[in-house]
């Protein structure tokens, strides 16, 4: 009962807020919205009982990617009368698309063939049942070459991230190791012969 | 009584929002990348809700790999937007043809 | 003792052999290098051919019949190499490199100041080479290779200074009328082929029988005898290689070629291939008496209406040609009366005198500075007396004087023809007979114009006039002897004496020979007996109106020429073949030459296939580059709708 009650909150208040994330006019609104989103959804997540996974979509995905967003949006000047141009124009086709998406993908879904319905409930964890653990004893495993290629993936788009958006400023001194090894004698050194001195 | 088709339907439902915001959204690139994380979100949490009802940790795991790679795909997106704002003081997103034939 | 099988491979490798070294490295032999490697070759070829006869003519050595090589075996149907050497071949090869030889030495004069010289040895090598496979092959694959070749070569040589525009229109004619007739004589191999399941010679002959009852649809609804129609799309392919009518026309244009080669190629052996051929299949012909028929007529119309045309000729080569036309109409008729073995003791007789009064007329050209025209020559018996003795003893043996070599042999043909039954056969015989007149008619009115009479020359050529060198004048003398007495020597063996007894049949009925064993008793009496006949007299005759109208009253000449225009003008314009030939085939093909061209070719294929598919995909990725707007958004759009039809592909399917 709680859960059913819990449950429809929550869900209540991801379906507007996705909305929201695409309707409204200011973009760090819908951010922000974005936002909030994702915590209700940690909070269904939390119901499933993949607590690991809410914490970690609240830390990562909350806390750096869109802080990133807001970074952006916020960074960049944006024009936001321009914005809105067009928003009714198209409004009746992505309604019409987005309804044929829902209307399929719902004759899916409660279709027959979910006989899940018949499993019942699944049965509870135990009280010290640690979820992380169950998580961490299965990716060091079994996962562990899709855990290493994920770290790849993240370092993949480092080097992105940076070689994409790094402006070279001329002030900053840096190195060159490839050109210090080819260096040549004659680049660093020049003798110049003198006579001596007077005596 | 909340069943599996509950959670599948409410991620439904998520995927056409922002399938509806992909579309709606011309002017705007920042709103289809959130409208993106929208997406990853609702699989998300199909995954979740089958790796629960199912009693098969998989989803769980591969839910993990899935918020990798998407802050990943953001992040580099993000990049791009910002190179692309530099060249062009735009993110109108019919600023960006220059693929046009 | 070396082995005969090895002394047959010899014969055509040697020619071979200096044909490949002249062409090849003609350049570094030099030109003394070249004539004395191909006279080399050709001289071991002959030796050993005059072998080859002793052993078959004299010695009475059994047939030899065998493969030396089999180029492929496609579902029972063997292709080889292989010889069949027995009297009729053993005549034919000493024959071929008998004047072979004569030519090449011949030529070392005659092409002297030339060019092409290396390359003149190497092509007549060459034909020498490719006469010889004809002639000892024992299938028909050899023999349409042989036949080919020498095309070919002909073709080559006709077309020797390539320079010469007219030299080329007439190589090519040769060429293309050769081909009509290859095309009649493949078909006839093709006949053969089909009914009889082999090509080797025995093996066809030996189901010949078999072929007697079977009739082909050609066209649908009427019935051909299978053996008639093979044997006459053989006679056609004959027909072409020897100039009959009306796959003459390209003999007279062949002598746009060099002298030496008239010789060779278009008297004494090329021509001749046609004939040869005949009398090998004689046990074909023999089982249909249509193709007789077909054989004698042409042979006939072909022997008189081109020495008529003879008449009339003023270059000094083209009487010649034409009458070789004639001859080998003469040995057409022969055939025709299944006189088989007369035809090719004509064949014999006529290679020697033929290449004898061609090189005599080479050695007046050259004498003369290659000036051809009879109307600018005369009297010039002073000047060259050997040229002067020997063409008359070519020009007697031609027109049949009793004694000479022609005289034996066109007489059993006259004898043959008139006792034959096929029919026609008495169309033939008068058509041979008023031949003789029109034969010696020709024969002397060139001898007298050439030789006799007023110098028409111009001064500076008559100063030049002297005999030509020995190379040019000995082989003249070297051919003028069999013309006066090989007749004489070789009818008995030849034709009585059982050459050809294996390699020819004749059946019952077809009793010209016969008719003419019986009235041979030896060589004199043969000559005595045609003074009891007519051939002689007309002869005679022909030879008094030529020495009439050309040495007594020249006038008389061109009065003549004057009151019978009409028929003049049709033996100037050589019954219009010529233009038949123009008007209808080549201008038809021409015109089809160029529909085809610029419809077929430049329309259709380069317009519509070629370039019309380049088109098309330029206007299709003209229509579909649209599609690349360069919108984010209408890509995602896009993205979307194939996910949801997917979706709905999977969902719904």
């Amino acid at each position: 009962m709680v859960e059913t009650v819990i449950f429809y909150v929550f869900a209540v208040l991801t379906v507007v807020s996705a909305t929201s994330v695409v309707t409204v006019r200011n973009p760090v609104h819908a951010a922000l919205f974005l936002v909030f989103t994702f915590f209700t959804s940690a909070a269904i997540w939390l119901l499933l009982e993949a607590e690991f996974l809410a914490i970690g979509l609240v830390l990562v995905y909350v806390g750096a990617v869109m802080v990133l967003f807001i970074f952006v949006v916020m960074m960049l000047d944006i024009n936001i009368a321009r914005l809105r141009e067009g928003f009714v124009r198209y409004l009746p086709l992505g309604l019409l698309v987005a309804a044929v998406m829902l209307g399929m993908m719902l004759s899916v879904v409660t279709s027959d063939s979910f006989v899940l319905e018949a499993a019942g409930e699944p049965l509870p964890k135990p009280a010290d049942f640690s979820n992380t653990k169950a998580l961490g004893s299965v990716l060091y495993t079994e996962y562990v070459f899709a855990f290493e290629v994920a770290a790849l993936i993240l370092l993949v788009a480092i080097i992105a991230a940076i070689s994409l958006t790094m402006r070279k400023r001329p002030q900053t001194k840096y190195q060159d190791p490839s050109a210090q090894i080819k260096v040549r004698k004659g680049d660093r050194l020049r003798i110049v012969k003198m006579p001596a001195g007077e005596e | 009584m909340v069943t599996l088709s509950h959670y599948l339907i409410l991620a439904a439902v998520l995927f056409s929002i922002s399938i509806a915001g992909i579309v709606i959204n011309r002017k705007n690139i920042i709103i289809l990348l959130m409208s993106i994380e929208l997406m990853l979100l609702s699989v998300n949490l199909n995954f979740i809700a089958f790796s629960h009802y199912l009693d098969d940790l998989a989803g769980q795991v591969f839910v993990f790999f899935i918020l990798t790679v998407a802050a990943a795909e953001a992040a580099i997106g993000l990049a791009i937007l910002v190179v692309l704002f530099r060249n062009k003081r735009s993110i109108n997103v019919e600023d960006i043809k220059e693929l046009k034939w | 003792m070396v082995s005969m099988e090895n002394v047959y491979l010899a014969i055509p490798l040697s020619s071979l052999a200096g044909a490949v070294i002249a062409g090849l490295f003609g350049k570094q032999i030099g030109r003394a290098g070249a004539h004395w490697v191909t006279i080399v070759g050709v001289s071991i070829s002959f030796i050993l051919s005059l072998v080859v006869l002793k052993d078959v003519a004299i010695d009475g050595a059994p047939i030899y019949n065998k493969a030396v090589y089999t180029w492929m075996n496609s579902d029972g149907i063997l292709f080889q190499v292989g010889f069949l050497i027995d009297g009729l071949t053993a005549l034919m090869i000493a024959v071929v490199s008998g004047v072979s030889l004569a030519v090449h030495v011949y030529t070392i004069g005659y092409m002297a100041d030339d060019d092409g010289y290396q390359r003149f040895f190497s092509y007549i090598s060459l034909f020498t080479f490719s006469m010889l496979m004809l002639v000892m092959s024992n299938n028909f694959l050899q023999l349409f290779f042989g036949w080919e070749a020498v095309g070919l070569v002909s073709y080559l040589l006709i077309g020797f200074w390539f320079k010469r525009p007219t030299a080329i229109y007439a190589n090519l004619k040769a060429f293309l009328v050769n081909r009509v007739g290859d095309f009649g004589f493949l078909l006839g191999i093709a006949v053969i082929l089909m009914y009889t399941g082999t090509l080797d010679y025995y093996e066809v002959f030996d189901r010949a029988g078999a072929m007697l009852d079977r009739t082909i649809q050609v066209i649908p609804g009427h019935e051909w005898s299978v053996i008639t129609l093979a044997c006459i799309l053989l006679f056609i392919g004959a027909m072409g290689k020897s100039a009959q009518m009306p796959l003459h026309v390209w003999l007279p244009d062949s002598m746009e070629g060099p002298t030496p080669i008239s010789a060779l190629i278009h008297a004494a052996t090329m021509v001749t291939a046609g004939i040869f051929m005949v009398a090998r299949m004689s046990p074909l012909f023999e089982l249909s008496q249509t193709a007789l028929s077909v054989v004698i007529v042409i042979g006939a119309t072909t022997a008189f209406f081109m020495g008529l045309v003879g008449i009339v000729q003023n270059d000094i080569k083209r009487v010649i040609a034409y009458s070789t036309l004639s001859q080998l109409g003469y040995m057409c008729v022969a055939l025709g009366a299944s006189a088989y073995s007369a035809a090719i003791f004509h064949l014999m007789t006529h290679a020697f005198f033929k290449a004898l009064l061609f090189l005599a007329a080479g050695s007046v050209i050259i004498a003369m500075h290659h000036e051809q025209d009879m109307r600018k020559m005369g009297g010039l018996k002073k000047y060259m007396p050997i040229t002067y003795w020997v063409s008359l003893i070519g020009s007697l043996a031609l027109i049949g004087f009793p004694g000479f070599a022609g005289y034996f042999s066109k007489d059993a043909i006259l004898i043959a023809t008139k006792h034959a039954e096929v029919w026609g056969a008495g169309y033939a015989y008068l058509c041979v007979l008023f031949g003789v007149f029109v034969t010696a008619f020709y024969s002397f009115r060139l001898f007298f114009m050439v030789f006799h009479g007023k110098e028409r020359m111009d001064e500076h050529t008559r100063e030049h006039l002297h005999e030509t060198p020995w190379v040019v004048t000995g082989p003249l003398i070297a051919l003028a002897i069999p013309s006066v007495i090989i007749g004489w020597i070789t009818i008995d063996p030849v034709l009585f004496g059982g050459l050809f007894d294996r390699a020819i049949v004749i059946f019952e009925g077809h009793g010209a020979m016969e008719a003419v064993a019986e009235d041979f008793h030896g060589s004199l009496s043969f000559v005595l007996h045609g003074f009891t006949g007519p051939a002689v007299y007309l002869a005679a005759a022909g030879v008094f109106a030529a020495w009439y109208i050309y040495m007594k009253r020249p006038e008389l000449a061109g009065q003549l020429k004057a009151k019978l225009e009409w028929p003049y003008r049709i033996l100037d314009n050589k019954y219009y073949f010529d233009r038949f030939n123009e008007i209808v085939f080549a201008t038809t093909a021409r015109g089809v030459g160029q529909v085809l061209w610029r419809i077929g070719d430049a329309l259709m294929i380069d317009g519509l296939a070629v370039n019309g598919s380049a088109r098309v995909v330029g206007w299709f990725s003209s229509v579909a580059k649209y599609v690349q707007t360069g919108y984010l958004n209408h890509y995602a759009l896009a993205m979307i709708s194939g996910l949801i039809l997917l979706l709905g592909w999977v969902i719904l399917g």
